[in-house]
């Protein structure tokens, strides 16, 4: 009885927080909309025995979002939400193709006759998750850590200011970089023209 | 409780985030939607695997995925948008739609 009390307090709370993300004119309001609903859908994973994976959830949700607070009063015009902000485009089509799949996914659910359950849970479900993902799951673990590191690689490349062009010209053949100070770091090299 | 319902609230979560995936105009707000339906997906996976198959591992490991791919996104998406505001003072989508030409 608790566990469907809590069921639909955090599942609606979800839905009402990740619709508020769309609707509030305030970034930073906006950003922990976003956490509340991810909040909500870790408590949902709670509720379904994962521990584990819920706690994963919210850590790693609090600092994404406090990062993200950051960017969005960094990139957008009304940080503090002083004024009202609307910035949409095709609103009407987005929200009707929006309620389309939910319509079409609803109907889905309750139409598809869904299999028995097989089996039940293991007495520690996080166990069998690190069994699983240092054994016969070990690749899809691989795969995961060469995705993160090719996407700290990314992020720094795309990031950084000074690239190898910037650096080595525009064919790469000087045979020593262009650097203001040794190492490839320092400003852009447009704004160290000037004396030397 | 039932896995309908979860999957009901996944559905939503997924609705809603492609309501704003599609219709902001901001590049961050943008990112926001994704992650709300990577969201979805999550409330879904676990609802399968508590209500489908328990005693098999997938449903978490699918979890796991997803919560990498969040991570990924978001690292990438901001990686993204700070390289095309430094080159062109753009962080809106309509602003960066040459890419489609």
């Amino acid at each position: 009885m608790v566990t469907t009390v809590l069921f639909w307090v955090f599942g609606v709370a979800a839905v009402v927080f990740g619709f508020l993300v769309f609707r509030l004119d305030s970034m930073a309001q906006v950003t922990f909309a976003l956490l509340a609903s991810f909040l909500c859908v870790a408590a949902e994973v709670l509720l379904l025995g994962l521990g584990y994976l819920g706690l994963v959830i919210v850590l790693m949700m609090v600092m994404e979002m406090v990062i993200m607070a950051v960017f969005m009063i960094m990139y957008m015009m009304n940080p503090a939400g002083l004024m009202p902000m609307a910035m949409y485009h095709n609103k009407a089509g987005a929200m009707s193709i929006s309620v389309g799949t939910f319509v079409v996914l609803g109907a889905g659910i309750f139409l598809v006759d869904w299999p028995e359950r097989a089996g039940g849970p293991p007495a520690e479900p996080t166990v069998a998750l690190g069994t699983a993902l240092m054994g016969p799951q070990m690749l899809t673990m691989m795969t995961l850590g060469l995705v993160l590191f090719a996407t700290i690689v990314a992020t720094v490349m795309l990031s950084t200011q000074r690239g190898r062009y910037d650096r080595f010209g525009d064919d790469l053949r000087a045979r020593r970089p262009e650097d203001p100070v040794p190492g490839g770091v320092g400003p852009q090299r447009t704004e160290m023209r000037g004396p030397r | 409780m039932s896995l309908e319902l979860f999957l009901l609230l996944g559905t939503g979560l997924v609705a809603i985030g492609l309501y704003g995936a599609m219709s902001q105009q901001s590049i961050v707000m943008l990112m926001m939607g994704l992650e709300l339906m990577l969201g979805g997906i999550i409330v879904a996976a676990a609802a399968f695997w508590y209500y489908v198959a328990p005693s098999a591992v997938d449903g978490q490991v699918l979890i796991v995925v997803v919560i990498t791919a969040m991570a990924v996104e978001m690292a990438v998406g901001f990686a993204v948008v700070t390289a095309l505001f430094r080159s062109r003072d753009v962080d809106m989508t309509d602003m960066a739609a040459d890419l489609k030409e």
